[in-house]
Order: C-alpha cells, then structure tokens, then sequence
C-alpha cells in the first residue's frame, strides 16, 4: 500500500507551505503523487526520484573531467581547503535546513571564514534598512486572520509565490475576514501589469525606479498635505484612493519584493517602506513584510543571529570576534576585490547568481560546491559533494519569510549512502579538528555524536 | 563522575538557614552529598564565600523577540566582547549577546538556571533551538497565554477545565514550563492597534476583561498544580500613575491557596515590578510607589515579585506587550519592530539608553533598589532586570552591591545630572539598608528555586539537590570596602561547579558542561472538545499545520520533564 504523508512542508518558496500531501510507493522509493503543491513544488518532489541523481562526490581531475569519489575523500578534500585557505568564502543556504546552518558555524569560525547568505543579493538592502529603521512586522495568519488592505509593492507572489494570494494574503477566508477577498482591498504598485496587478483593486504604475518619490507622496498625503497632480507617474486621485483606503483599513499589510530593493534606492527604498508603516501606526495598525525567495532564507539570518549576532556577511577571519560590514565583507565585494581564497557554494547556485566577473575571480581558487542537484555551480566546481533534498529526503527547521519557524518533515530516503548537510558539515568539523589536532567544541547534542561515530569508525 | 570536596569555605544556604558557617560541601555523581570520600578532588575555599548556583526567575535569552533585537542591532556588538579562546565559540553582543556568550556569562557569575519569560508558542521550535545552542546553564522557558484565543474563549465562558486541558496540552506542544501572562488582553487589542489599560477595558471582540483572564489564568494553574504560578507582566506597564493596576491585579490573588506537590507557596508571580510601581500622572511629576507596592507585597504572603531593576546602560527592551513598545517608540523615536503572532501574542523591541542624565532613569533605577531595600520578605523577593529590558543580566553584579553597599548608591546618585530632582521623587537617599551575602542568596537561589517548584533541584546545598556549588573570591568576615572589587568577584567566580562538573576557574570558562532544558508534562483527562477545537482552529486560523507545530523530541536535546497529575 502506498503512504500518503499529510502536512509536508514544500522546499520551494518563501512561503513555506506546509500542507502538502505526498504518496509514497510501497517501497518508500518513489514519490506517485503530490497533492496541494504548486507547479514548481510539485516538481521539486518529483524530480527527486527520477533518474540520472549524482549519488557521489566528484572531483575534477587533471584533464577537466569529474571523477566520482568517497564522501570520507571529499570530507578530507573539503576540510583541506578549509584550513589552507586564509579566508574561506562560505555563501548560500537558500535551500537547506537551520540544522546545517548551525552546523556550518562550526566549520566557519574554526577555518576563519566569512559566511555569507543569499541575502547578500537579494534581501541585504532590506537589512540594511532594519538596521536603521527597525522592522513592524506580523505571522502571515496575522494578515489572514485580519487584513482588510493588502499592499504589493515590487512584487509578483502570483507567479514568485505562487500560493502566498490563496493561502495568506488575498483570498482566504480567516477569522476577522470571513468573505475572504471580498473583506480586502488590493493595492498593487509595480511599473508592469503582472498577474498580482490584475488581481488588485488598484493598480499604482509607478515609473521605473521612482519608487521613493511615491513613498513620498504616500506619506505626505498621510499627513494631510497637498501632493503634486503626478508623482512617479502615477497621478493624484490614484495616490490619493490608495491612501484613503489605507485611512480606513482595520490592519494593513504591506509586502515589498526585489523590485523595491534592487531598483534605485535600494535600501532606501526600504526604510521608507518602513517609515510608511510606522506612520500608519499612528491612525491604526500597519505591518510590512519581506517577501522572501526560498523557503528557508530567512533561516540563516536566524540562526547566525543567534551565533553571532549578525545576519549575513559575516567575517570570521579574525578568529576571536566576528564582524559584519556589508560592501566590505559581502560576497559580490569579496570576490571582485580577490579578497578570498577559497569558495564553498552550499545550497544555492552562484554559477548562475553572480556576475559573471566575479565568478571569474572566485574560479582561480578552489571551488566545493555542496547540493543536491547538477547546477552551474556544480559543474564548475572543483568538488561536487551531493547532499540529500531538504524537505524531501531530510526534515528540520526552517523559517518561513515571517520568520515563523516550521519544521519540515522528510519524506523518503536519500539515495543510498548520501548524506545531509549537516552530517557533511559535522564530518567536516571533526576532520578539522583531527587535521590540526584540536579538541572540537562541543555543546552536547545527538547529532555530533552521530558524526563522532562515523568518524571513529 | 569525579568526587570533589569545597573545604572551608562560608556558607551560606538560607534552606537550612546557613549563614556563612565555615563548612564543607561535598559532590558525588553530579549531586551533593553528605560526605566525601578520601579520593575525592579538594578544593579549598576558605575565606571565600560558597553558595549553590544561581537561579534566574526572569530573563528574555531565547526565542524570536530576543533575535529581532540581535539582527535589528549590529551596533550591540560594538560593546567590548570576550575573544574566543581556543576550545569555546565566538561571544558577541553585550545587551543582547549571542547564545554562546550567555551560557558563559551565566557560568562566569555562577548561575545555574535561567527561565526564558516569554515563549510565543508558535515560535517554540525557534526557543528550543536558541536554548540548545546555550551552553551551561539549565533552561525552561514559560509560553505566553494572556491574549491566546482559546484562552480567551473558555475564561470568558467559565470553563476552567477546558482551559486546563488546553494549557496543558500547549505545554507539552511547545515543551513549556508554565503560565505567562503579558499585558492580558492589551497585546490582542494591539491586534488592532488598541490597548487595555486597566483592569476593566474588555478585550476587543472576544469581550472578557484582563480581570477575568487573570483570574481564570491563577484558578486554571492552581487546578492543574504546576509547579510555578502564574507570571504575571501587568496591564499598564511603563506608565506614570500605573502602581494603582498593579496592586489591584495583586489583589485578584487575595484567599487563593497554592495547591501543587512542589513547595511553592505564591499563587501570582508579579514580574519586574519596577515598571510598575511608577506614581505621578505624567512625567513632569513622576515619582516612585515602591513603598506603596511593597507595603500591599509584604502582607500578601502568597505573592512573590522580581526586581526589574534598572542598571542605567544602554540596551534593548523587549516585550510580548506590544502596544508598549509601540509608545515607548513614541517617546525615543529610535527603530522599532513588532511582531505580531497569530491566535497568540505580540512582540516589540526598541533600543534603549538608560541615562544618568536623565531624571526619570534616576527614579528608575531608585525604585528598582527600593523594591528590595523596603522589602521585609527576601524569600520572595528576588534580583532581575527583565534582561536586556532594564539593563544586561551581566549587570546582577553591580545590582547586588548596589544593594550591598550605601556608599555605592550614594555615589550612583551622586553621579546623576538631577541628583536632587531624583532624590525627591524617591526614597532611596534615605535608605541605609545594606542586603547581607545571605540575603542575595535568598534572593538569586533559594527564593526563586521554590517560586518555580524548583527547591529539590536549585537554590541550596543538601544532600540529594544537584550539585551547583559556585564559590566567590569573598571573604564575608572582611568585606571590600571597594565596591568594585565586590561587584568583580560576583562577575567571575573563582569556581562554578555545575552538575558535578567544574565549569569556571578563576572566572574562565573550562568546560561545556551538560546543561538541561527543563519542561513541564502535565497530565489532564481526555477532554475531547477540546481535541476538537484545537484541530478547528488549526484547520481555519493559523497558518501552520498541527502536526507541525508541536516541538519535536529532537530540538530538546537533554529534557528534565517534570510530570504533574491534575485529579479529574
Ligand atoms: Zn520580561
């Protein structure tokens, strides 16, 4: 009889859905069907089983051929270039669990790295508005259970997110809004008429990269003071419906994507945004949100916060205390000023993400990439080490992009022999410390004595 | 396990009404024992203080409000941090330091437990992973239930067996240790931007005032027998005129008897009582009520309160009491973040700079030390400072001399811009109590080890309670007469012994020890309504499937389940 698994967690997007339902063979080896999910989720689950999965390490040899190898080798390899390197670049973490993010601190403050996230080119200007500004903020059921005006500024959730509009923001029904989209008013404000626009009330179509200005007018007109007939491109009676709609709102909901902080502006942008949602406070009540990629980016932000007190771009190198100057200690800046020499991709695919001098620059030194899947980055890389699929093949924490813990369930085993990241990491760390003869630092927990054993066997 | 043997030192252990008698503490297999025996590990402490590890009652070290402020701070680790040494992670942070620094700096002043005050239950997993990334130090941490829709339901229908069940259930869901109460009512008015401010403003739509739940929330906890009381946050918190509220909230306990197997006597636990012990109607003449409060406290024999007290630094407040952030964002205009937590809760955090020059810290911090100096009651009165709320938990230190030492506040006051606009809205200047070594020991061991059902575990040095023996390089017969030589001795013990385990020396850290994670696993009967509107509600209000929500075994690595039955 095939197992129907309830409540898993989807390794796709930001919004972390956890409802879906996934039939397994009798045989707990192949994924029939997957129910709930969206077109991509779908085939993330999918594409699991299907054939043609590297299962082994593999290594580049001398004639530009990979040459599959042990997991012990690539441990060895891996712990190798750690230590050798005088500042390792750890980037990535999109798409793994909270468990290997912790783990990986391990192996960054003992091999003096810098550890960086996907952040660093998406989400790093809304930090840096954070930072300044701080962050009023609410759990998605917040805006399901009470959000009578929804605001999307820069971004598509219908096509990037692809069930954020049915299951939080516009169309369920929640407590304080049973008539569900009807009890919402959607304000969309993008230069392009995308699928969310065409779900709104009313669509801002603000010029290009003009997205302060009308931030602007939003918070001028607020206040109660006279606006220019047009602002960014949008003219007055528009601005002026927007806010009266706002005016009015029970609680306000306002989510903003890459098209807010990578247009000009940036993090400024952001800090505006922000500044907007605590000027909405005064007359009710007003949240904003970050829509974030992947279904656990907002993990590593987490958990190195906790570790280190940062979220992202976080230099190790010192070895007694960390720090963090973004442009400075951030990935991009790293590698384009040939300030690191060695790169690890975990979880991500800085191939295809980087621009391309900078892939350049980090290609003149050794290279591990660590992920499930053949990626640019896994085929340009020095070392290839597969890992099992987070949400499929392994369970764990990951947050959602409210920052809502949920914790994922594995559905199926990995393919024979291949292991999580945070055992790769954990192996990694103890044939650090056996490279260099030191004792590791241990809090006590189980999986360490999982990697111990594996080591001493 | 090693045998170790505390020659000489001073003891002082107020379960026993030890006060600094020079005797020997003797540790086998992780606990204390009688005697030890000839092989044992001695160590000599004579002319130094000796007392069991410290118990903190209240501090925020854990969770989502706790990592908003590290994020939303990178100016927090600007603060001078501890290099790592060889063998020991990265310390950062100073009001909100990194896990790894707050397990060493508990160890460094020898405490034992921490209970974080403040767990949104939909964050649990994210408590648990923070809890299990803190060395040392054992932790618990208390859900928040003041503004839970269920809750909020069955009290406003009477149904304390429904609440009982689902308080229960919730517990063991997130691995909680008992019931808190943040600004009840008030943080789901913030829902809509609104607040409860006193006892009689109902709660929007759900229609049940803060009196209710506070009194519903004190009955459920007494069926149920925890081994805590309720710990209450109050309506009001942080305003002038708010010391009316809080007696009156105190009063909703008066006749009610503890029932529990634990020893704990206080059915409330009124939590950093100095935000709420503020006279004046503004503040232009804000003043200090602490007399007025401790008066109503030491005649109420089942209260027990925290300091809260203020340590004029810069730091972060944070709180489930959201609409106070909010205002408190209002009065600074430094960055702000909320967050909102469905079906359950609230979070803010603002910065915050405690200033000697500043008239209203001066009454702050006067009416944090007054609480303890006009207290008549030290077994129910015990050290915080609402960390990082009031100032860092690194500061207990400077809080002891402070109570310690006259000629240590006299020169605090001395030290203020409006030293006399601060002496006039207070009494502190005229106080000349001086707390003794035992008195602090009351406070930070013993007296907090019973509020929390605790008293077989922490807070003294028999035979048969854990074996956390911390020795201070004090000598009690002679005093520093430098208070800065008494608070550097409370900040780094000369030795910490943890569970059997020497985990400081000479104020370093040795050793990860093997700390705990503490939780409560209380067993009602079947209450299928309840089952019933639990799954109801997870279906169509909250966003995160049940099956993913309940903290997995896992994420708590080394549990201590205290087990409760509650009689049908
Ligand atoms: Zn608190």
């Amino acid at each position: 009889m095939p197992v129907t698994h309830t409540q898993v967690g989807c390794p796709y997007c930001g919004a972390s859905c956890d409802d879906l339902e996934v039939v397994v063979s009798d045989d707990g080896k192949e994924i029939l069907e997957v129910r709930n999910a969206c077109a991509i989720g779908n085939e993330i689950f999918h594409h699991a089983t299907k054939p043609g999965r590297v299962t082994r390490p593999r290594l580049r040899q001398e004639d530009g051929t990979h040459k599959e190898i042990s997991y012990d080798e690539a441990v060895d390899y891996a712990a190798k270039v750690m230590i050798e390197a005088k500042k390792p670049l750890i980037y990535g973490f999109g798409s793994t669990n909270c468990e290997a993010m912790a783990a990986i601190g391990r192996v960054a403050e003992k091999g003096g790295a810098v550890l960086d996230n996907c952040a660093s080119i998406c989400h790093g200007p809304s930090f840096l508005a954070i930072f300044d500004n701080g962050y009023p903020s609410c759990t998605l059921g917040e805006v399901k259970n009470r959000a009578d005006v929804v605001l999307f500024w820069g971004c598509n959730p219908m096509h990037a997110h692809p069930r954020h509009a049915s299951r939080y923001s516009v169309f369920p029904r929640g407590f304080f809004t049973r008539r569900g989209h009807k009890n919402r008013f959607v304000i969309c404000i993008d230069p392009r008429e995308t699928d969310t626009a065409k779900i709104s009330n009313l669509h801002l179509m603000v010029n290009q990269g003009h997205d302060y200005d009308l931030f602007n007018a939003f918070r001028t007109a607020l206040r109660g003071h006279e606006i220019p007939e047009e602002v960014a491109g949008v003219p007055r009676e528009q601005i002026l419906e927007g806010v009266d709609a706002m005016k009015k709102a029970r609680f306000i909901s306002i989510f903003y994507g890459m098209g807010l902080c990578h247009t000009d502006g940036r993090n400024h942008n952001v800090d505006i945004a922000i500044s907007l949602t605590r000027d909405l406070n005064a007359i009710t009540k007003a949240t904003i949100m970050a829509m974030r990629g992947h279904y656990n980016i907002a993990g590593p932000g987490q958990v190195w916060s906790w570790s280190y007190g940062f979220p992202y771009c976080i230099d190790l190198s010192k070895g007694s205390v960390a720090h963090m100057n973004p442009g400075d200690t951030s990935s991009i800046d790293l590698a384009m000023r040939n300030d690191c020499d060695a790169f690890f991709n975990i979880g991500t695919d800085a191939g295809a993400h980087f621009p391309i001098e900078a892939v350049k620059k980090l290609r003149k030194h050794p290279w591990i990439t660590i992920d499930p899947n053949i990626c640019m980055a896994s085929e340009i890389a020095d070392l290839h080490i597969p890992v099992a699929v987070v949400g499929v093949e392994e369970g764990g924490v990951v947050y959602r992009m409210d920052n809502v813990p949920i914790q994922f369930k594995k559905v199926i085993e990995p393919p024979e022999g291949v292991i999580s990241d945070e055992e790769l990491f954990n192996r990694i760390y103890m044939r650090m410390c056996e490279l260099t003869e030191t004792e590791p630092v241990w809090i006590h927990h189980p999986a360490l004595d999982v990697a111990k054993a594996v080591t001493e066997e | 396990m090693a045998e170790l043997l505390i020659k000489n030192g001073s003891v002082f252990d107020p379960t026993r009404s030890i006060n600094g008698d020079v005797m020997d503490v003797a540790i086998r297999d992780g606990r204390i024992v009688e005697s030890a025996g000839p092989n044992a590990k001695v160590i000599d402490a004579s002319g130094k203080t000796v007392m069991s590890g410290g118990v903190d009652i209240h501090a925020h070290v854990a969770g989502p409000k706790v990592n908003a402020g590290r994020t939303m701070r990178p100016e927090d680790k600007l603060f001078k941090s501890q290099a790592a040494a060889g063998g020991y992670r990265m310390e950062m942070g100073f009001s909100i330091p990194s896990t790894f620094r707050t397990g060493y700096d508990y160890a460094r002043m020898g405490y034992a437990f921490v209970m974080e005050a403040a767990m949104p239950p939909l964050h649990s997993p994210h408590v648990h992973e923070e809890i299990h990334d803190t060395p040392i130090v054992d932790e618990a941490a208390l859900p928040v239930f003041g503004n839970n829709w269920f809750v909020l339901e069955y009290l406003k229908r009477g149904e304390i067996e429904n609440a009982a069940a689902y308080i229960a259930w919730l517990l063991k869901a997130s691995k909680g240790y008992g019931i808190k109460v943040v600004n009840p009512g008030g943080t789901e008015a913030w829902g809509w931007g609104l607040n409860c401010l006193t006892l009689d403003d109902a709660v929007p739509y759900f229609q049940i005032t803060p009196k209710e739940i506070v009194s519903g929330l004190i009955e459920t906890n007494e069926a149920l027998g925890l081994p805590h009381s309720v710990h209450i946050h109050q309506n009001d918190l942080g305003n002038p005129g708010n010391y009316r509220t809080t007696i009156d909230t105190l009063r909703l306990a008066e006749g009610v008897t503890a029932k529990n197997r634990f020893g704990r006597e206080q059915v409330i636990h009124s939590t950093h009582l100095q935000f709420h012990a503020y006279g004046g109607d503004g503040w232009g003449n804000f003043e200090s009520k602490a007399r007025e409060v401790v008066d109503y406290v030491n005649g109420q024999k089942n209260v027990t309160f925290d300091l809260g007290a203020v340590t004029l630094d810069e730091t972060t407040t944070m709180t489930a009491d959201g609409p106070f952030e909010h205002h408190l964002n209002g009065l600074n205009h430094l960055k702000w973040t909320n967050v909102d937590v469905e079906l359950e809760t609230a979070a803010g955090v603002v910065p915050y700079v405690y200033s000697p020059s500043i008239r209203v810290c001066g009454i702050q911090w006067a009416i944090g030390l007054e609480l303890a100096l006009l207290c008549k009651d030290m077994d129910r009165c015990f050290i915080s400072t609402d960390h990082p709320n009031a100032g860092p938990f690194t500061r207990y230190p400077r809080i002891y001399t402070w109570l310690m030492s006259r000629k240590f506040r006299d020169e605090t006051i001395g030290s203020f811009k409006y030293s006399d606009k601060v002496v006039a809205a207070t009494e502190i200047a005229g106080l000349d109590r001086e707390i003794s070594l035992y008195e602090i020991a009351q406070m930070t061991r013993s007296g907090p080890a019973k509020a929390l059902g605790l008293k077989d575990l922490y807070g003294g040095l028999s035979p048969g309670q854990d074996g956390n023996v911390v020795i201070y390089d004090i000598d009690p017969a002679n005093l520093p007469s430098d208070p800065s030589k008494l608070e550097a001795a409370f900040q780094r013990a000369a030795w910490f012994i943890k569970t059997g385990e020497v985990v400081v020396k000479d104020g370093e850290i040795m050793n990860h020890g093997n700390k705990r994670t503490l939780w409560v696993r209380a067993n009602v009967p079947e209450n299928p309504q309840v089952k019933r509107d639990i799954h109801d509600k997870f279906i169509k209000d909250y966003t995160v499937g049940l099956q993913n929500y309940e903290v997995r075994d896992y994420l708590a690595p080394n549990p201590y389940v205290i087990e409760v039955e509650m009689e049908a």
